[in-house]
């Protein structure tokens, strides 16, 4: 038998966007017949390596053959028609049409321009029972079921349109665990017929259930392709995160002491879950105590703090603020118990574009005082002013609007929103993300100052580093699970990535 | 410090106002004249400012309106509505120039103008349906509710003390203007000596980064709603007061989309955000001094409306950055039309 | 047997149809005949025929307040060309149905190409068409050309009664619209982009072509309206069809189609259009109403659809997550 030969090759996809390479000289192949994960970190490059296979996105470089013909598909429909179909987590059909015109429509059978629906929905209904094992009422509106078979109606359409290539980004993510089973046991199926599958996501466990091969990418870079049975969990972990064994010694650690019983408790959450965001778990901050979170992207970090924050309702389990007694119901209510948010999502969640610095900075501030009792100007000049000198914000001046102000000095108008609140617990979601290496240090530095001053501070990032230089305890997260809690002198970067990479 | 001025956000709307007058003058030399009467100024800047109060009036309120990211296209019914509501608790009196008479005609319709503006406000801050199909229930119903109240009639007050409002004069200018000025410094009082313009503009240009700040949006919503119901009712009370009398039908016609029109023209973008109170006035009397110009000239004055065609337009592509971008990148790039959607939002 | 859900809002206006009919033959003698049907029919033929076009634009998640306006304008057109110039009717009434669908072209091209709100073009649209007319003309042009008169009265015989030409265009027209918008491609698709644009697009649906279709589409709809209400009122006048968009997204609106795109049917418009009319005839059957309450009772009813199509839609959010 011969070596099979890739159906799809990607060589040297190079692609940059204004100020930003996000790919550079990458390599990609898929075989027919086979599962392969496509693994990285954030701004590793994966959404915008499926973008440029699907035609969403041009390549400054670099070309792609398919069957060994050099394709340029420029938009979702060529790429389809070249055979290569996608399926997203948040299903991109149509909600309000039938489940058979979701997977044919602009290729209805037609007699004469008149819609068969009856052949139309026997083809459809056929196809989901032959090559999906799905029975259901094709006729009905696709938003009358679930997700999971949403998913599966769009695998439905993609194999219809006769997909040689099925790109599957993150299809597990809102689906529970029988679904899952039934997603796998369908991906089987199409494997073992031939087909070339494309699966992203974010699980580690479901990566080694599923796949074949992995391509790892970091920082838009190649890391390499390998065998899954080849690459243990924990080698996995560290080619995406960019580090060799070798170098996993110890950083110098920033956080002074463990604290074993420090200050009193800030906040209690026991069995607090919701469903699809994090599996149930037990968290206790104390003050004056820096907490943090650790997990690959996507395992459920900012999930967990937007609970903590109630800016997501739990469906279970209890919340309990210490210092008031009283749990949290909504933003609202809990920056009413001193606590605040520092959203990863800046642009969506963070700043008010059209606003200025000062009046970023004196927002929640002022949302807590009501509208009739402003803050009067000059205080408010001196407050901007103050923090703009204290965190080193440029451009130093507080007239400028937000949105002309780099990634990093954004991130430190809201870090000093939330300072400005005086919260005594504070929760920061990537702080760093974006920032100099400067910016950095500063930011690890106020929070460590802020920690002693009393405050407690629960540190989320997906550099271990800096979660180990700043936090006295680290809980690490695991495919939307709190797998471990680690500190004192476990507190290592062995020990965290072991915890993350899993069993 | 040229550049500063271009780009003051006044300079824009004021250039098109001059440019305008400056027509007028050219057209008719006599256009500036102001002649005194009786004490009283009169002359074309005067009328267009007398004219033109009730829609500065409207414009004024549908600004903090727009800045939260919303429309609200009753106005319209509501200025009507009002109108109507004071002229009939006038004309059913025999005494209709008495003092509490119309003080309590006027506090009648502030009220009902005020539950208008809260039951829009409760649609789209409540009930959450999208501002635009909240407040068309009240546009199409407001109109049968103020042909109600006039039982389809005009009705018509002889009443000296409500002509006051609409058609009297204080300190030789019409009493109107002074009720703009009024309402104009209050709700910039209102907005930006308290939280509130803050709150507005907050919510306006990111909702949800504004609830996760700790803002009760909900509170921003409804006060703002009630706000326009409120301006429309003291814009409905003008209009009926200078003619003194109540037309259900065509009192405050077309005034919703006027009003849109001058909030746009001022500078206050239809997505929400910064609100500029100034620039609508005079985008209102742009507006005004439009209709009087084309009037002026001799041109039906219906035809103004071909004019308003070009200007909404014009407005909409000059505010509206994809076309701009869209200009600029189709030559650029002329595949790829997702990528193009990509920038777009990156930017 | 389960019902399938999409129909509820249909049957909904349906029932209701059949409440008002029902009540205004128990209270009004006269009422329960079939002349008073097709009278319904034949006093709403060209807000049927515009409602048809509004229909589809409101499927596709947009909304085109120029309707009204385009109807006044094509009044105007028709009658200075017929009665001013002296021009055909056979050459005058293709050429107005190819101005309208080209103004409905222009304002579709508009809102896609530069992404500004359907609601903001067409309100540009709307001033436009209606200062129009007053360039044409300020006062009534009355037609009094043989052509159009003899259209105006024939009068078709049907079992209890007769019906107008118009009514014959007009139901046309909805059959021919529930062809397109059930049995073409083109009606799915303005479907699926009301349902979700940006997965339509993801599909590979040609979302330029079709959303500029539809406004095309309402233009058409709205001039071919104009040319029915010429038939009907016999005259060109710029205050014709005065606030007739917002009869018109009523109707589509009671009918059951969702404002914010992707659910309906024309069978609903249809109907709705018909509780408009029925209100009409209510209300002037009892003589002491005034015509004020159609307005009234039409808000109210806007506004119970509208919170029930957000009750319903909430439901839907419920059931997904």
């Amino acid at each position: 038998m011969t070596v099979p030969s890739p159906i799809l090759q990607m060589t040297g996809i190079t692609k940059a966007f204004p100020g930003v390479k996000a790919l550079s000289n990458v390599d990609f192949r898929l075989f027919p017949g086979e599962v392969h994960a496509l693994m990285g970190e954030n701004g590793a490059g994966k959404s915008t390596l499926i973008k440029v296979l699907t035609g969403v996105y041009s390549i400054d470089e670099g070309k792609v053959t398919m069957e060994d013909k050099t394709i340029s598909v420029s938009g979702p429909l060529e790429a389809q028609k070249v055979g290569i179909s996608t399926v997203y987590q948040e299903v991109n059909l149509c909600p309000n049409l039938t489940v058979a015109e979701n997977i044919f429509i602009g290729r209805e059978p037609c007699k004469l321009g008149r819609i068969q629906w009856r052949r139309m929905n026997a083809e459809a209904e056929e196809l989901l029972k032959e090559r999906l094992n799905l029975s259901i009422d094709v006729a009905h509106p696709l938003q009358s079921y679930s997700v999971a078979i949403q998913q599966l109606v769009a695998i439905a359409r993609a194999l219809s349109i006769s997909a040689k290539v099925l790109i599957l980004d993150e299809p597990t993510s809102s689906l529970d665990q029988n679904e899952v089973k039934q997603m796998f046991a369908i991906m089987r199926k199409l494997k073992s017929e031939g087909l070339a599958i494309l699966f992203v996501t974010h699980f580690l466990d479901q990566v080694y259930e599923m796949s074949d091969r992995l391509t790892v990418l970091r920082n838009g870079e190649l890391e390499g392709e390998y065998l899954a049975a080849e690459l243990p969990r924990f080698e996995l972990v560290l080619k995406m995160i960019g580090k060799e064994l070798k170098l996993l010694e110890e950083l110098p650690k920033l956080s002074t002491e463990f604290k074993e019983e420090a200050g009193n408790k800030m906040i209690t959450a026991s069995g607090l879950g919701r469903k699809g965001a994090i599996a149930p778990f037990d968290l206790a901050i104390r003050k004056g105590e820096v907490v943090g979170l650790a997990g690959l992207l996507g395992s459920g970090r900012t999930e967990l703090a937007r609970l903590l924050f109630g800016a997501d309702r739990p469906d279970e389990g209890t919340l309990t603020v210490e210092t008031t007694g009283q749990t949290v119901k909504s933003p609202r209510h809990a920056i009413d118990q001193r606590i605040a948010f520092c959203s990863e999502n800046r642009k969506t969640e963070g700043i008010i574009d059209d606003l200025t610095v000062r009046e970023n900075i004196i927002l929640a501030l002022q949302a807590t005082k009501g509208w009739f009792r402003p803050i009067p100007r000059k205080k408010q000049d001196e407050i901007a002013e103050r923090y703009i000198r204290m965190l080193n914000i440029h451009p130093g001046n507080s007239e400028h609007l937000i949105k002309n102000l780099s990634g990093g000095n954004q991130q430190k108008v809201l870090l000093a929103r939330w300072l400005l609140t005086e919260p005594e617990l504070l929760i920061l979601d990537e702080p760093t993300r974006g920032i100099d290496v400067g910016a950095k240090a500063e930011i690890q530095k106020l929070v460590l100052s802020l920690a002693k001053q009393g405050m407690a501070v629960l540190f989320i990032s997906s550099e271990m580093e800096e979660v180990i230089r700043v936090s006295d305890r680290v809980a690490v997260l695991r495919d939307r699970r709190k797998v471990k809690e680690l500190g004192g002198g476990q507190l290592t970067q062995q020990h965290i990535m072991e915890a993350m990479a899993g069993g | 410090m040229a550049s500063r001025l271009v780009r003051h956000h006044l300079f824009w709307p004021l250039c098109v106002l001059a440019a305008l007058l400056l027509f007028n003058l050219l057209y008719s030399p006599d256009f500036f004249s102001i002649v005194v009467r009786n004490g009283n100024l009169y002359g074309s800047l005067i009328d267009i400012l007398n004219f033109g109060a009730p829609l500065m009036m409207v414009s004024i309120g549908m600004t903090l309106v727009i800045a939260t990211g919303g429309i609200d296209l009753s106005v319209g019914s509501i200025v009507a509505i009002s109108g109507a509501m004071a002229c009939l608790t006038i004309s059913k009196s025999s005494d209709q120039s008495s003092l509490p008479l119309v003080f309590g005609a006027v506090l009648a319709s502030i009220a009902l103008s005020l539950v208008l503006g809260l039951w829009n406000g409760a649609l789209v801050a409540a009930a959450r349906i999208q501002p635009i199909i909240a407040t068309l229930i009240l546009m199409v119903a407001g109109r049968g509710i103020a042909q109600l109240i006039t039982s389809g009639q005009i009705i018509t007050v002889s009443s000296d003390l409500y002509e006051y409002i609409g058609a009297g004069s204080l300190a030789s200018l019409p009493f109107s203007i002074f009720l703009v000025a009024a309402v104009l410094i209050a709700a910039s009082l209102l907005t930006r000596k308290t939280a509130l313009g803050l709150f507005i503009e907050s919510v306006g240009s990111n909702a949800r980064a504004s609830r996760l700040a700790g803002l009760r949006s909900n509170t921003v919503i409804l006060s703002v709603y009630v706000f326009c119901g409120l301006c429309a009712g003291i814009a409905g009370l003008i209009l009926s007061s200078n003619v003194s009398s109540a037309d259900g039908n065509n009192a405050g016609l077309w005034y919703e989309l006027d009003a849109i029109l001058a909030v746009v023209i001022g500078g206050t973008s239809l997505s929400g955000g910064r609100f500029y109170l100034m620039g609508t006035v005079i985008g209102a009397l742009i507006i005004q001094t439009l209709t009087t110009t084309i009037y002026m000239i001799g041109v039906p004055p219906e035809i103004t409306l071909v004019v308003k065609a070009f200007v909404v337009l014009a407005v909409c592509l000059i505010q509206s950055e994809s076309f701009r971008k869209s200009i600029a990148f189709r030559w650029a790039k002329r595949k790829y039309p997702a990528e193009q959607e990509a920038a777009r939002h990156v930017s | 047997m389960f019902l399938n859900r999409k129909y509820v809002p249909v049957l909904v206006t349906l029932g209701l149809l059949a409440a008002m009919f029902a009540a205004g033959s128990l209270r009004y003698t006269g009422f329960f005949s079939m002349q008073v049907l097709y009278n319904l029919l034949i006093d709403n033929s060209f807000l049927l025929i515009t409602a048809v076009g509004m229909t589809f634009v409101i499927l596709s998640g947009g909304i085109d307040l120029s309707v009204g306006s385009v109807i006044a304008l094509t009044t105007m057109v028709c009658a200075s060309l017929v009665e001013q110039n002296g021009w055909p009717p056979a050459v005058v009434i293709p050429m107005v149905l190819a101005m309208g669908s080209l103004f409905g072209a222009l304002m579709g091209a508009i809102i896609h190409y530069f992404r500004i709100q359907p609601f903001i073009v067409t309100l540009a649209g709307m001033f436009l068409a209606r200062g129009l007319c007053y360039v044409i003309s300020i006062d009534t042009i009355t037609i009094a050309d043989p052509f159009y008169t003899r259209v105006a009265q024939t009068k078709i015989s049907l079992p209890g009664g007769f019906v107008s030409i118009n009514v014959l265009i007009a139901l046309v027209v909805v059959l021919l619209a529930v062809y397109l918008a059930h049995y073409t491609r083109f009606g799915r698709k303005v479907y699926a982009i009301g349902g979700s644009e940006h997965s339509s697009l993801l599909m590979g649906l040609p979302v330029a072509r079709t959303k500029i279709l539809v406004y095309t589409l309402s233009g058409f709809c709205s001039s071919l309206a104009g040319v029915v209400f010429t038939f009907y009122m016999l005259s060109g006048y710029g205050l014709h069809a005065m606030g007739l968009e917002l009869d018109t997204i009523a109707a589509v609106v009671i009918g059951g189609t969702l404002l914010t795109g992707g659910v309906g049917f024309i069978a609903g418009t249809f109907l709705g259009v018909l509780i408009q009319g029925v209100i009409q005839t209510i209300i002037s059957f009892e003589g002491t109403l005034s015509s004020w309450w159609t307005k009234i009772v039409i808000g109210l009813l806007l506004f119970v659809f509208i919170l029930f199509q957000r009750v319903l839609s909430e439901r839907r959010i419920s059931i997904k997550s």
